[in-house]
């Protein structure tokens, strides 16, 4: 810590506990401004330059090592813009299969944020190892849930993490149908343990913090989303995907390597679990909205440490939304829907545990990868996480620096920021003039 | 965060529930290929592999609840991984974690929010770390986007083939 008769600046190195790694600078100035920027120092990984000139085949596995956590995501938006671009129709058996692929990732990933790196922070301990020293048992459902999140996507994509079975068109292998109703087993006690995690979790403390704000999510008008619909807000946005890039533009801000995304008429925007609970509510199962109903958690809530609520519910509906999937699952005849390549410029959203994840390919008559844009949801909500910060810390002046340290990285985290999508490290910064 | 993780699992035929069965010593290669020397655990463990070594071998990304799912009903692990101590480069560590503590920041360029460090913890505070948890690090000098490892750190490639070699004949 350093101090002077003008400034104090504490900094702590690396924000832990989020996916990544980056900085983040508070400067405080007449003891009731705040600035807030979230620099993102590593640099930006080109991954869309290393597309173009290759062919349709290769962005799925390509873009899947973009991130450890998520890929099934990237996966996800590949194949559908791809599929796009080449008007490629797909089996519905196939469809659900995808989307019992994405259950097995939110449910990890949610699992993940909430049990190791989120729920510490409402609960006062440093890390999960403090957690599990007095809560063992709720540290045990939380890895065991994860695991069986690992297992769908184990069983679908041939590995748990950066899957290998996924094909423009569809599957390469599709499990035979006792290894479904193996996991079904699995996932009845998944959802009961998820409805223990949200009922877990609402019993937290909640800072009292609502926002104003714009939350996008995609809207399917049968299901809950995760793969395909227009993309929504509560604000009056209702647009196709192809349409994207007419309101929504990244820019460079110069303290951070990322890009930051903004809606052209109106600026930060806020996606992830909460926005999908307040645009899509309707949509999940009739468990799920029970559970919801029961904790009185109902749209719309504007309080982003309530994510966490949200983010447990989405694994109790995924879990459901499995078992449903698997219920109901018919083998098709073949693992992959046919297509036919072609010229054109393909776009596609898929709903990545933290958020909107877009993609688009323009391709050549061959299927050649000419160029490619994709916007990870953490370069959408880094605008709204720094907007956050601006209003949530004034109030917040007389905490010690490490107090006040201790809740700013507890609101990052409602994002469950994934920063190596975006790119990577983060440390926190605050200066006080 | 877990950049562009390579997990490859070199047996790829069998299930992970399959062999966490196994009775054999599992040998784990943490890191990541594409971002130069956070590779040696990961190059360390394939060239183990060809030797001809009565193990289960696993090359992972290093994100800590997977390592706990790895270990757990085990008894016989090793983990090899890169180090960013501040060490000197290709500087080779190695500790049993049943016995020593690990300092948390000493696996930094795994760069994973929950790694190892973190995963040995948690799998103490649960009682259920391997009876056998024998740790092997090589302190890296590059950590840069890119597959080449530094000089130092191929030199470390050897010495720290032979520790292990020489851990796994002795009898726990």
């Amino acid at each position: 810590m350093k101090k002077n008769n003008k400034s104090k600046t504490i900094k702590v190195d690396y924000l832990a506990r989020v996916e990544g790694e980056g900085g983040l600078h508070l400067h405080v100035s007449k003891d009731k401004d705040v600035q807030a920027q979230l620099n993102i120092f590593e640099p930006p990984r080109f991954f869309e330059a290393f597309l173009r000139g290759r062919s349709y085949k290769e962005p799925p596995d390509i873009t899947a090592r973009i991130c450890g956590i998520c890929p099934v995501a990237y996966q996800m938006s590949a194949i559908h813009a791809i599929e796009n671009a080449f008007h490629a129709e797909i089996d519905p058996q196939i469809r659900a299969l995808r989307r019992l692929l994405y259950c097995g990732e939110w449910i990890e990933s949610h699992v993940l944020h909430v049990y190791m790196l989120h729920a510490p922070d409402f609960l006062g301990y440093e890390d999960a190892i403090q957690l599990a020293k007095d809560a063992p048992e709720a540290v045990e459902r939380g890895l065991k849930l994860k695991k069986y999140g690992n297992d769908i996507v184990n069983l679908l994509g041939g590995r748990e993490i950066h899957p290998v079975n996924v094909r423009i068109g569809g599957f390469y292998k599709i499990p035979k149908k006792r290894e479904f109703e193996e996991l079904k087993e699995k996932l009845k006690w998944a959802r009961d343990a998820a409805i223990e995690t949200t009922k877990w979790v609402s019993t937290f403390s909640f800072p009292d913090f609502d926002q104003d704000y714009e939350f996008v999510a995609l809207r399917h008008p049968q299901e809950y989303p995760f793969n395909e619909g227009r993309l929504v807000s509560n604000k009056g946005l209702d647009i196709e995907i192809k349409d994207y890039d007419k309101y929504f533009i990244e820019e460079h801000v110069e303290h951070s390597n990322a890009l930051h995304s903004r809606k052209v008429d109106s600026g930060p925007y806020f996606v992830g679990p909460l926005a999908r609970f307040n645009l899509n509510f309707d949509k999940l199962s009739p468990l799920t909205q029970k559970v919801a109903y029961d904790l009185n958690f109902v749209p719309q809530c504007r309080n982003p440490f309530k994510s966490i609520i949200a983010r447990s519910l989405e694994v109790v509906y995924a879990c459901d939304e499995a078992i449903r999937i698997i219920d109901e699952f018919e083998m098709p005849d073949s693992p992959y829907s046919a297509f036919k390549p072609g010229a054109g410029t393909g776009f596609a959203c898929t709903e990545a545990p933290r958020g909107i994840l877009y993609h688009r390919y323009r391709l050549d008559g061959k299927g050649t990868v000419l160029d490619a844009k994709i916007v990870p949801p953490t370069s959408q909500n880094q605008k709204i996480i720094e907007r956050d910060l601006t209003n949530f810390v004034p109030p917040r002046l007389h905490l010690s620096d490490k107090q006040l340290t201790w809740e700013c990285e507890q609101a990052i985290r409602n994002y469950d920021p994934c920063i190596s999508c975006a790119t990577h490290f983060l440390k926190l910064e605050i200066k006080r003039d | 965060m877990i950049p562009a993780s390579p997990v490859l699992l070199i047996f790829s035929n069998l299930r992970l529930s399959e062999i966490n069965m196994s009775v054999s010593p599992l040998i784990i290669g943490i890191g990541n290929q594409f971002r130069c020397d956070d590779g040696i655990g990961l190059f360390i463990v394939e060239k183990l592999q060809k030797r001809n070594v009565d193990a289960d071998f696993l090359l992972l990304s290093g994100e800590g609840t997977e390592l706990m799912q790895q270990w757990q009903n085990r008894t016989r692990v090793i983990v090899v991984d890169a180090v960013s101590s501040g060490e000197e480069a290709g500087h080779i560590f190695n500790f049993d974690a049943g016995s020593e503590e690990i300092p948390t920041n000493f696996f930094n360029y795994s760069s994973h929010a929950f790694g190892l460090a973190e995963a040995v913890a948690l799998s103490r505070a649960l009682k259920k770390l391997p009876e056998e948890l024998y740790i092997v690090g090589v302190e890296g000098q590059q950590f840069s986007q890119g597959t080449a490892l530094s000089d130092k750190v191929k030199d470390a490639v050897d010495p720290a083939l032979e520790l292990i070699m020489e851990r796994l004949k002795h009898e726990k």
